[in-house]
């Protein structure tokens, strides 16, 4: 059987190790790109479009995770979503939530035999999908489910936060000398922006130096719904959502104009009661 | 609950009951042959009076604020208690050994109140006696206990430790690297398992011997840095500067391979272009200063991470037990343009 596949591998040799396993096990697979970081990545698979992603968990800049959630959200329309293996050297809570998320996953140093069963499984993935009638949109659905659990183990993304992240009240954020304190509560959105987050009100915005997904744990998840790597919404200023003839799902919002895009990976959260 | 206490389990009422019977049938025997008499009259007004003392006293204490870890009241509340469970508790002992015997011992104060005294003397040494034995008999389990939990956490933090000197992560990549070399580049392959092996050694034997030599530890970290260099490729350039006059300087073992450790993984691992490392040795005044420096990720991005803090604490404690207050360990930015982290230990000359 024929298909491509993309290695994403911070250690060359590893790499380089991977793919001639690959070629021996499969010789029908494609390696259209081999990278050394997580953007790279996100960037090689958006624009070659593999069906099997080799993806490591901890390379420099975005991880692995990091990269698949991306690329489920940036992944073209209309288009297969590609198979995830992910490889880990050592990662106890990433194969705990693995064996929960049952998405395949490889532990370095790989042993051939359990690579030939990764393989086996792709190979027979990839058949059904062939041979199957079903409709393109439903493939994402397992992938999705399977990401979003991984997504919500708290060690694989980094954060490593303690459970009980105190919920922050007040944000403060620096506006030339002064420190303007912005109540929670007063947030209409926020927004990723590189290293900082934009934390948007009905009146106006600031600027605050964290990260993201540093920021996360701290909100009250009831009440601040992430609908896309980069967007978290306060979930009472959501006025409507709305999908489009292509299935992309928009809000609009009280108190601000802008319409704000949901990523197909949290399109879920929105269906009528 | 969890049943940590001795004193919580269902046994403990039937078996502290049974000891004091046991104790007062004692008590009734020595009484019977000092002073002779119907021995079955002591033993009913022993069993009685001690009996009725000890469910004062231990079901009485229930009705205090009681010590969590002891299960006891503590400070004058167990004063109040005690002394009003020996009251009590010889009150209704005393009656009820007087309705056996069909005769009244409270008739006898006002015959004897000698005798009477000397009754009720003998009574509080007696409840004393027991008291004092079952209050250190459960200090000792208490210790014991206590003893136990220590141990438990003095393991765990062992366990942790090992765990982070180990870093499983760094360990299996290794393997993984060394498993592909052998197959391509069996000399490489040897060297590399050449410098695992050393420093594997080192990291499991380094908390044998309080010190070693400068060298030594520079050794121990370019074994690190090799092992890293093979699978960090060009994404890794590293420096260790080591003066010939500081080369015999005793130092703790593996202080510096917590330093090195967190500049690769929080400084140049999550950094994409990778970096170099640098470690120096220099003398200043009557001080020797370490340094470690990274031209990574930088300190913003990494302080986050909890393994970071984990290996600092560890280097501050080492430092702290050795030298005192005459050691610091500092992390700052680096100064120049290239950015990164600057680690530097210093320690008296």
């Amino acid at each position: 059987m024929n298909a491509t596949a993309l290695i994403a591998e911070d250690e060359a040799l590893l790499a380089a190790e991977l793919k001639a396993q690959l070629a021996k096990l499969w010789p029908g697979l494609h390696v259209v790109a081999t990278v050394g970081h997580g953007a790279a990545a996100l960037e090689s698979a958006l624009r070659l479009r593999p069906q099997i992603l080799f993806l490591d968990i901890r390379m420099p800049g975005m991880s692995g995770l990091e990269a698949a959630q991306a690329i489920a959200e940036d992944w073209p329309d209309g288009i297969r979503a590609p198979l995830i293996v992910f490889v880990t050297a050592y990662d106890q809570y990433a194969v705990e939530a693995f064996g929960h998320a049952a998405v395949d996953y490889l532990l370095k140093p790989i042993d051939p035999a359990r690579l030939a069963q990764t393989c086996a499984r792709a190979q027979a993935a990839l058949a059904a999908r062939a041979d199957g009638a079903s409709a393109i949109a439903p493939q994402w659905d397992a992938a999705l489910g399977q990401l979003r659990s991984l997504l919500a183990a708290p060690a694989l993304t980094g954060t490593r936060q303690t459970p009980a992240a105190p919920r922050l009240q007040v944000i403060q954020a620096g506006v030339g000398h002064a420190i303007h304190l912005v109540p929670v509560d007063s947030v209409i959105y926020f927004e990723a922006a590189d290293k900082y987050v934009r934390v948007v009100t009905a009146e106006r915005e600031h600027l605050i130096r964290i990260a993201l997904r540093e920021l996360l744990p701290q909100l009250d998840e009831q009440r601040f719904w992430q609908i896309h790597r980069g967007t978290v919404v306060r979930a009472d200023a959501i006025a409507t959502a709305q999908r489009d003839e292509a299935g992309k799902l928009t809000l609009s919002l009280r108190g601000r104009p802008e319409r704000l895009t949901v990523s197909r990976l949290y399109a879920h959260l929105f269906r009528a009661m | 609950m969890t049943p940590t206490h001795a004193d919580t389990d269902r046994f403990h009422y039937p078996r502290h009951g049974a000891i004091v019977a046991g104790f007062s049938a004692v008590v009734a025997i020595g009484l019977s042959i000092a002073k002779g008499g119907d021995w079955m009259l002591q033993f009913v007004y022993a069993e009685a009076i001690g009996l009725s003392i000890w469910a004062c006293t231990d079901f009485g204490r229930l009705l205090f604020k009681l010590d969590p870890e002891s299960n006891w009241p503590v400070g004058w509340r167990m004063v109040v208690m005690q002394v009003s469970a020996v009251i009590i508790g010889y009150v209704i002992g005393t009656w009820i050994g007087d309705q056996y015997c069909g005769c009244s011992t409270f008739e006898l104060w006002r015959h004897s109140a000698r005798a009477f005294a000397s009754y009720l003397v003998l009574s509080i040494a007696i409840t004393a006696s027991i008291s004092f034995f079952f209050l250190s008999r459960g200090r000792d389990q208490r210790r014991l206990r206590q003893l136990a939990i220590a141990q438990r956490d003095a393991s765990e933090a062992q366990l942790k430790l090992l765990e982070s000197q180990l870093e499983p992560h760094m360990l299996f990549n290794t393997l993984a690297n060394l498993r592909v070399l052998i197959g391509i580049d069996p000399v490489r392959a040897q060297a590399m398992l050449d410098h695992l092996i050393a420093f594997l050694r080192a990291t499991l034997s380094g908390s044998q011997q309080p010190f070693h030599a400068l060298s030594a530890e520079f050794a121990r970290l370019s074994d690190y840095l090799q092992l890293m260099q093979v699978r960090m490729g060009d994404r890794l350039q590293t420096r260790l500067v080591l003066p010939a006059d500081l080369a015999g300087l005793q130092v703790p073992p593996l202080v510096l391979q917590p330093l090195v450790e967190n500049a690769i993984k929080h400084g140049l691992e999550p950094h994409v272009g990778g970096g170099r490392i640098e470690v120096s040795a220099m003398r200043a005044a009557d001080r020797i200063v370490l340094r470690v420096r990274d031209t990574g990720a930088g300190l913003a991005a990494g302080a986050s991470a909890v393994g970071t803090r984990f290996g600092l604490e560890q280097v501050r404690k080492r430092l702290a037990t050795i030298y005192g207050a005459a050691a610091t360990l500092e992390l700052t930015p680096a100064a120049d343009a290239e950015g990164g982290t600057d680690a530097t230990v210093t320690i008296p000359a």
